[in-house]
Formats: structure tokens, sequence, C-alpha cells
């Protein structure tokens, strides 16, 4: 595993919060996937034999919970909320907004051509009162609606545009 | 009757101008003088104020916090543990969202008192994964209140010493149920544990005693041990004291947080009064008054029976509009307070697609381990959404009341009973819906709302 010197030592000091190494697996992975991007089998292996697992520990761990990912996804991770009350005021017409702009199918396996995002459909991001909600990496964006979804793509693509 | 004034005592300083984050703003304003006092008590003293207060969860099942602190074995010899639960993951529940991200020091005060109280030396926030800015603000307060010595090793010379870390979750709604969330922080696939034997207050956290509270109900502890458990039970009705922080969503004018005291405002006055009423040239159809699990009311039904009143019995006729917002009234209707998200449907909403919105919720979030929950909830989703997106058939919905009826009672955890209890109530309110679905889908606008 070539991981940058922060996270190791973020992964050490995050082992001794717990009496019991294995606790820190959720931890271990978090931090793995926000360095590496995704868990890959290398890393299952890694995280095993750091917390002395059986490497089936940690990968039945990986499949288990919906934000790990086997896979490297787009830049850019667009989680847009599905769920009810979201829906009620427009949650599928702005995620349809995402996936016209990026010419991508909503989907952790899809990548953007431009390789810029990956779209996901996920369910209740706990902000009901200012749906439609999208969550682009860390960051809670409220009242999504498609004019504002516009908005946000055109940010992204301007953000990738300055980069090149 | 126009609504009673909102009491903001959790919600004193959210979306207050000027109150930031950080320990320096939480101390002007009175932050951890509570924590002082309460380290100067017996810790007994501290339990039997929250007894007295009669606080229930405000995570959803509403069940009174001091007796689940009285059920913990103290005599086990083992370390006890305190897991604050912020998985907040309910449809339609946002309330501990934002005192976490505005008002983190309130829920590490209310945090390190339940931990005094019940000598507890390790603490966990389990928040859910979703929300990693978050954990990062909770992060940040905790390491400025070790600094200050509110939290870690012999907090404030008193020798006695606590120690809370940060632990997130990674988008599994199942954790938010305690004996899952204690799986998962043992590093593990949220699977609840069978109760009994892993009842949390004797064989919890490495198969220690182990306390869950929601994030709401540790603030509410804080401001018990400051006016007292007497105190307390003045706000809002009795077996419902203190207040209720409501979230309401869907099609109001004004969604959004309000907190008042509990029991004392009606679902008419809640959705008229304070959310503004529907929206323009719409009618209220449809409600669910404690997040996504919770019974749906249909506007128009009526309820009737007897209630106690002081010490008599009295009859009542009530309305959805007229029935008080607390946990027993909402009970005695049929549905539950739960977790406190009320979620609107006005009638530009066909209630079976709305239903199958719910059931791709159910069905993604069982975690699998008993078979009538993980193949019903799968099912359920299945033939609703194939009833939306495909061929409605006439028994559809007799299936689904069926599947529906093969799950609750049958499974570990209650996940069993809140992803049948949309189905259930669904189809008995909203019959004629369901049982004309294949026909009105055919007059039904092309361009409506897609709700799944």
């Amino acid at each position: 595993m070539n991981l940058k010197p922060e996270t190791l030592k973020r992964i050490d000091e995050v082992i001794t919060h717990y009496p019991v190494k294995r606790s820190a697996t959720l931890p271990l992975l978090h931090l793995v996937q926000e360095d590496a991007g995704h868990i890959s089998d290398e890393a299952v292996a890694w995280i095993a034999q750091k917390l002395e697992l059986e490497p089936i520990n940690v990968l039945e761990v990986v499949t288990f919970y919906p934000m790990f990912r086997r896979k490297p996804i787009g830049r850019r991770h667009i989680k847009v909320c599905r769920t009810l009350s979201c829906a009620l005021v427009g949650g599928y017409k702005t995620c349809e907004t995402f996936e016209k702009e990026f010419d991508t199918h909503v989907g952790i396996n899809h990548i953007s051509p431009d390789g810029e995002v990956t779209v996901e459909f996920v369910e209740c991001l706990a902000s009901c009162g200012t749906a439609p909600v999208v969550l682009i990496d860390d960051t809670l964006h409220q009242k999504v609606d498609v004019t504002k979804a516009k908005a946000l793509s055109a940010q992204i693509k301007a953000e990738a545009a300055a980069r090149k | 009757m126009s609504a009673p004034a909102q009491k903001r005592i959790i919600f004193q300083h959210i979306d207050e101008p000027g109150y930031t984050d950080d320990l320096a703003c939480y101390l002007k304003h009175g932050g951890y003088e509570v924590m002082k006092r309460a380290f100067a008590r017996p810790p007994q003293e501290l339990i039997d104020e929250v007894k007295k207060s009669g606080l229930r969860g405000r995570g959803g099942a509403g069940f009174p916090c001091g007796v689940k602190w009285g059920l913990v074995d103290r005599k086990s010899g083992k370390p006890i543990y305190l897991i604050v639960n912020a998985d907040e993951s309910e449809p339609g529940t946002f309330k501990d969202r934002y005192i976490m991200y505005q008002d983190p020091h309130q829920l590490i005060e209310g945090t390190i008192i339940s931990c005094f109280a019940n000598n507890v030396k390790q603490a966990y926030i389990y928040i859910r994964g979703e929300m990693a800015e978050g954990a990062i603000i909770l992060e940040k307060a905790i390491a400025e209140a070790r600094a200050a010595h509110f939290v870690g090793p012999n907090i404030l010379g008193s020798n006695y010493s606590c120690e809370i870390f940060v632990h997130r979750g990674a988008g599994a709604y199942i954790c938010g149920e305690e004996t899952g969330l204690i799986e998962s922080l043992e590093g593990k696939r949220a699977n609840p544990r069978i109760k009994p034997p892993y009842f949390p207050a004797v064989l919890g956290l490495y198969q220690c005693p182990t306390i869950v509270n929601n994030v709401e109900t540790l603030c509410h502890v804080k401001y018990i041990v400051d006016v007292g458990g007497e105190a307390f039970t003045k706000i809002g009705t009795p077996n419902n004291t203190g207040t209720r922080i409501f979230c309401v969503s869907g099609h109001v004018q004004r969604p959004g947080y309000y907190e008042f005291p509990a029991g004392t405002i009606t679902m008419g006055q809640l959705l008229y009064d304070v959310c503004g009423g529907p929206l323009p040239g719409r009618i209220f159809k449809a409600v669910i008054p404690g997040g996504s699990s919770a019974k749906v009311m249909r506007f128009g039904e009526r309820y009737k029976g007897k209630r106690k009143v002081g010490a008599d019995m009295v009859d009542y006729d009530w309305g959805v509009e007229d029935v008080p917002m607390d946990f027993d009234s909402l009970a005695m209707v049929g549905t539950m307070g739960g977790s406190g998200g009320v979620i609107v449907m006005d009638d530009t909403v066909n209630m079976v697609e709305a239903l199958a919105n719910i059931n791709a919720f159910y069905s993604h979030e069982s975690c699998g381990q008993c078979t009538p929950c993980r193949e019903g909830s799968l099912w359920m989703k299945k033939i609703s959404t194939r009833m939306v997106h495909g061929d409605a058939r006439p028994g559809d919905a007799a299936l689904l009341k069926s599947v529906a009826d093969q799950i609750p009672g049958r499974t570990i955890c209650a996940f069993g009973e809140a992803c049948s209890w949309p189905t259930q109530s669904f189809y008995l309110k909203f019959k004629d819906e369901f049982d004309g679905y294949s026909d009105a889908k055919k007059t039904l606008p092309a361009d409506r709302r897609v709700l799944v």
C-alpha cells in the first residue's frame, strides 16, 4: 500500500481510540479510501494485517456499507438524495439534470466521459427541510432545483477547466 | 385556535446570527457552567433528576431515558460505555444535524454530564458517514474542550476522567438501531443483535454495559441538570415532558424545524399556522408524523375513542388536524411520534408512487440477516415499482399487503415493523387508490413528478 505519510499517521492515531483493534475497521477504510480513492484488494489485505484480522473480516464490511467502493470513481462525487422528502419536491429531476450535464448515468460504476464526476442517487441525507439536497464530495448543497443543479454543474466544469 | 409560541431550549442558538461553533462563543453563552455544577453533586442525584424529569428518548422509540440508565448493570465490574447515537437517518428527520453542525459544545456538555452521572470513562459519538463535515466540527470541538479540561483526564481537577471519540458510519441506516450500531462500532457488519440476551445495558459494546442515547436526548439531559427534573416536567404535558423538535418537510409553505413544548401543539396548528399551510392551490392529502416508518395519516379521516384527561376518561373525536403532536396521542390514533420527522403530501401525490419510493428505501437498507425482512422488503419494492413503471395488476394491492403482514414480529430488530408499516398503513388508508391504480395510471398526467 502506497499511502501518504499523513494518512499513516492518522491510521496509527485512530487505532488508539479503541480497546479492540477491530473497531478501527471503518475508520481505516475511510482513511484509505480518502487517500487511494477506493478500496482495492490490496487495501483489504493491508487493513486486515494492520488490525490483525482475516481479509474476509474487512471485505465483508466493505461490501455491507454503501459508502465504500471497490473501484475508482470520477474526480468529484455527486450524491443526490433519492428519498421521499426530496423526491416530493423534485429530487429525481435534480438527479437527471446532473446526468445530462455530465453526459453520464447515475450509479457508482459510471464515470462521466470527461472523468470529472460520478453521480450517485443515495438514500436520505437528513436535510429534508431544505430539499432537494445534494452532497458534492463532503459539502451539502440545499434546495437544489434544476436551475441550481445546472449552476453547480457549471461550477464543477469551470474548476475542471481551470485545472487544465 | 392559533399555535402556541415556540419554546427554543435545544435549538436556542440554531441559525442565530453571530453564533459560532467554537468554544469561545459557547462559553460566552454560559457554556459548561451546568457541567461544573453537576460535578459538585453525587452522580446518583443526577440520574434521579433525569428519572424525575420523565425525559423520553428523542431517537424514535420514546423510551424513558431515566429508565434506560436504571437498567445499566453496575455490578459487573466491567467498564460502562456511552454511545451518542448521531446516525440520524430516519427519512424526514434532520434535527440532530443542526445541533452537531452549529452547537457541538451543547452535545459535548450533555455527553460529559451523562457520562459523569453513569460513571462512564469512554464515550463514542457514532455519526453517520455522510456527515463528514459534522465529524470534523465535532472533533475540533472536542479538541477545544480537551484543551480547556472539559474533556479528557482529570476534568477540571475533579479526578474524574472521560474521553470522547468521534466514530463515522458509512451510509447504512440500520446503524441507527442501537445493537446494529454497536456491531458497527466493533468493526463489523451492522447486523442487529437478538434481545435477550444482548440488551446494551448489560451486554453492549465489547460485551460491556452500554448506554446508547440520541443527540437531542443528551442535550435535554444538560437542560434537566440545569433546571432540575421537577421544573422540566412543567414543560409539555404529563408523560410527554420537555420540548419536541418537529422536522417538517414535503408540501408545506415553510418546511423546517420547530421546537415546541411537547403535546401543546396539534398537527393542524403545526401545518397551517406554523408551516403556512399547503402550497398555493393545493390541499393536504396525507402526512407521516414521525419519520417514514410511522403509519400514514389521511386528511379527512376521524379518530374516535376515550382518553384520559386528568383523572377522567373523556371521549375524543379528532380529525388529523386535531391530533396533539405528542408520543401518546399519536400512538392512540394508530401511528407514532417517532423521531419528529413530519412528511407532508398534497393532492398532487399518488400514494402508490409515494409508497414505492419508501419501499425502495427500506429494501436498500435492510441488513439482510432475517429472511422475512430481507426478502419481504425487496418484494414490496419490486411489486410497488413494477406497479408504477410496468404493469399494474388488480391483485397487486392485496399481494403487497400479504407480504407486509408476514414481516413484523418475525425479525431480530424493529426494522421488520418499520419496513412493513408504510405498506400496511398506505394500503389501509388509501385502499381505493391502490385497487384502482391500474386504471388510474392511464389518466395520470405523463409529466407528473417522478417519485420512484
